[in-house]
């Protein structure tokens, strides 16, 4: 009876063993899956500036990126047990630096997303390379993520300051407002942007007459639009973001420069500002948007999916948010393991078609992600068709020209 | 030389509107001895209050310039009521500390409600554009905001000073003993005058609505500022707020024109300049910076 009982226990124990090496059922990430688990850590700006473009919405597209990759594979999945966690870092880079710490260390967090504000974002991609663990950026637009501070574990995945320039800048040019003056705030995105769009300027033939340096945050811009408008430039170009773009936005339409026919490109908009200012006070704005909700009947689905999760059309931050999700969930499927060497090796010249990524792929030498983006135009209040439906698409960027050849910004892993 | 006269007008059109923005916290101070941290909060909600008004019911500026005062003015008693009045005897510090508080409660409420993006603004038609002034250009909407503000300013200073009601609660603060002495009921003054004072922080918000962004933040960065022109002005002085509200338009200004990055931090350099020289402000009395 008793050598039945252990008969029966061996076999069992080795049917459980093959199931294994078959790389089986959820049963099996025990081994491949540090506490048994995979954590998706979503990292930024909870209750500040952000908190609108990305913030606890981009947690939900995060879980939503999690639900579609169980349902994809349901038992197939090599990890069954996902747990997707958040923590604010209000944008400072040093809360920023001590709560990717926290998530690595403590949380067991295999992945951290999203991290909206350059200084933060560079500052938790230090924390990736110490950890030896992956960092997906969506939020932030350093080049410098994928330039001088690029590392293995670290992928930018949304936009950088070169594609909004590049975009912007060289578009609005050739289409013949060649003389620019660039108003941008005096920290490291409105440098960065400056310095990008000037070259981009100046390589499509055009001019910078001048570039203005504002305080941080700043309300009041009367004197800075009459400085800029009085070398009766083609076009004004602002860096200014959130609160400081609406009030630039408001003084410029008062300011008369739109019926001389100065006009204005916005280097960063994101669909929120559009929503805050009210379409009247933007239409016919240019900017360069790396995703729109209501671009094609694949965006729109999606779009309509976030809207009964959260109430409002997602931001191009939170679509990209899903997106990294997503993909991250697919090389850990094909990795068999959430070890991060591994991962990143799935991710590395990958080419992903999805919601957010159209002809995108997961550039190896800098982990940019590069896909196609969008030259947009804000419509006439006349021409919005429904709540949240801002945006005309004037030219789709292909993928080649959108993004920063390999190795402009010297990235050696 | 066109173009200092033109800085200078803008700088004269953005102090009016500090000048007006300033004089809710002058009152409040010269009067009650509050220093009101939350000046800035109740700029923003007349500000939102403004947005929601248009949104919700399709009250015009014109009508929020009356509207919502009022309302900040209920607003202003219930707040005295219920918090400031149980700490008026106590050290100003108290004071400091509960509207800071306030503050954060205020701008976090709204927050929740309405996010943090903002809300939009239409501005009536009839602002739009601008006017020439003899080859010096403005905005038809700051020269509004300038007729306006300087008009308030005037009106609250005749109140002030030469009204009966003026003259008793003047006395009532300066001279509380002297005053309850001549039968005046110094208490009954504290709670509309606080109420008055916040009804000036909404309706400055009212004429921020249609040229500066509506959002939660709104008053945080300004509010310093205006700190900034009563202390320049003289804590308390109605006609120090109004001058040194002018003063700091044209440092703001002409900084932004010449020193762009250094605009702000100019004000700054102009108070601490000023409190060196005169260390109770250009019109404060010697007594309130003791």
């Amino acid at each position: 009876m008793k050598s039945t009982q252990i008969r029966v226990g061996v076999a069992a124990v080795t049917g459980a063993l093959l199931l294994c090496a078959c790389g089986g059922g959820p049963g099996s990430s025990g081994g491949d899956f540090t506490g048994g688990k995979l954590v998706l850590a979503v990292l930024n700006d909870q209750t500040g500036v952000y908190k609108d473009a990305s913030g606890p919405n981009s947690v939900k597209a995060v879980k939503m990126a999690v639900a579609d990759y169980k349902k994809k594979y349901g038992g197939a999945a090599v990890v069954d047990d996902i747990e997707v966690t958040s923590a604010d870092h209000q944008n400072k880079p040093d809360v920023a630096n001590t709560k990717a710490q926290e998530l690595y260390e403590r949380k067991g967090a295999d992945v951290i997303l999203d991290v909206p504000t350059s200084s933060a974002a560079l500052a938790v991609a230090t924390q990736a390379k110490n950890h030896h663990k992956v960092f997906i950026d969506v939020s932030a637009a350093t080049t410098e993520l994928t330039g001088a501070h690029c590392n293995k574990y670290t992928f930018q995945w949304a936009y950088d300051t070169y594609m909004l320039a590049n975009g912007t800048g060289t578009t609005v040019t050739k289409d013949g407002d060649k003389n620019w003056q660039l108003i941008y705030p005096d920290y490291a995105f409105g440098q960065d942007m400056t310095a990008s769009f000037t070259k981009a300027i100046k390589a499509a033939g055009g001019t910078v007459q001048g570039s203005i340096a504002t305080p941080f945050p700043n309300d009041n811009f009367t004197t800075f639009l009459t400085k800029a408008g009085s070398t009766d430039p083609d076009v004004i170009g602002t860096m200014q973001a959130g609160g400081d773009l609406d009030n630039l936005v408001k003084q410029y339409n008062q300011s008369g420069l739109k019926e001389k026919g100065v006009h204005l490109a916005v280097g960063l908009m994101v669909i929120n500002d559009i929503h805050a200012l009210g379409v009247d006070q933007v239409a016919g704005t240019t900017f360069t948007d790396p995703w729109y909700w209501n671009f094609d009947q694949q965006s729109r689905a999606w779009a309509d999916r976030f809207r009964q999760e959260t109430g409002i059309r997602p931001s191009f931050e939170q679509a990209g948010n899903y997106s990294a999700a997503l993909q991250y969930l697919e090389a850990v499927q094909s990795a068999k393991t959430d070890k991060a060497d591994a991962v990143v090796h799935q991710l590395e010249g990958k080419k992903i078609n999805d919601v957010f990524l159209r002809n995108g792929e997961v550039r190896a030498q800098d982990h940019l992600v590069v896909h196609d983006a969008y030259l947009a135009r804000v419509k006439k209040p006349s021409q919005v068709k429904e709540p949240w439906d801002y945006e005309d698409i004037v030219t789709t960027i292909p993928a080649a020209k959108a993004f920063p050849p390999a190795g402009q910004f010297a990235c050696s892993m | 030389m066109n173009a200092v006269l033109q800085y200078a007008v803008q700088g004269l059109a953005a102090g009016s509107f500090y000048a007006l923005a300033a004089l809710g916290l002058a009152v409040i101070f010269g009067v009650l001895g509050v220093v009101n941290f939350a000046h800035g909060a109740f700029y923003m909600l007349g500000a939102v209050a403004t947005a929601v008004l248009l949104d919700t019911l399709g009250l015009t500026l014109w009508w929020s310039l009356l509207v919502v005062p009022a309302l900040m003015f209920v607003f202003g008693v219930v707040v005295e009521r219920l918090l400031v009045r149980w700490l008026l005897r106590l050290d100003p510090l108290y004071n400091f500390l509960l509207t800071f508080g306030l503050t954060l409660v205020l701008v976090e409420l709204v927050k929740q409600k309405y996010g943090v993006s903002g809300l939009p603004y239409q501005p009536p038609a009839i602002l739009q554009g601008r006017v020439d002034l003899a080859g010096v250009v403005l905005p038809r909407y700051q020269l509004f905001v300038f007729l306006f503000s300087v008009t308030i300013c005037v009106l609250v200073w005749l109140l002030m000073t030469r009204t009966r009601i003026g003259m008793i609660v003047r006395a009532s603060t300066e001279k509380p003993e002297l005053a309850r002495a001549l039968g005046i009921n110094v208490g009954r003054w504290v709670t509309p005058v606080f109420g008055f004072g916040v009804a000036l922080a909404g309706l400055a918000g009212v004429l921020a609505a249609p040229f500066r962004a509506i959002t939660a933040d709104m008053g945080n960065n300004f509010v310093i500022i205006l700190f900034a022109v009563v202390v320049i002005g003289g804590l308390g002085s109605i006609v120090g707020a109004v001058a040194a509200g002018f003063l700091v338009g044209l440092v703001e200004a002409f900084g932004q024109a010449y020193a762009p990055t250094f605009a702000q931090i100019l004000i700054f350099v102009l108070m601490a300049l000023i409190i060196l020289v005169r260390p109770a402000g250009l019109f404060g009395r010697e007594e309130a910076a003791t």
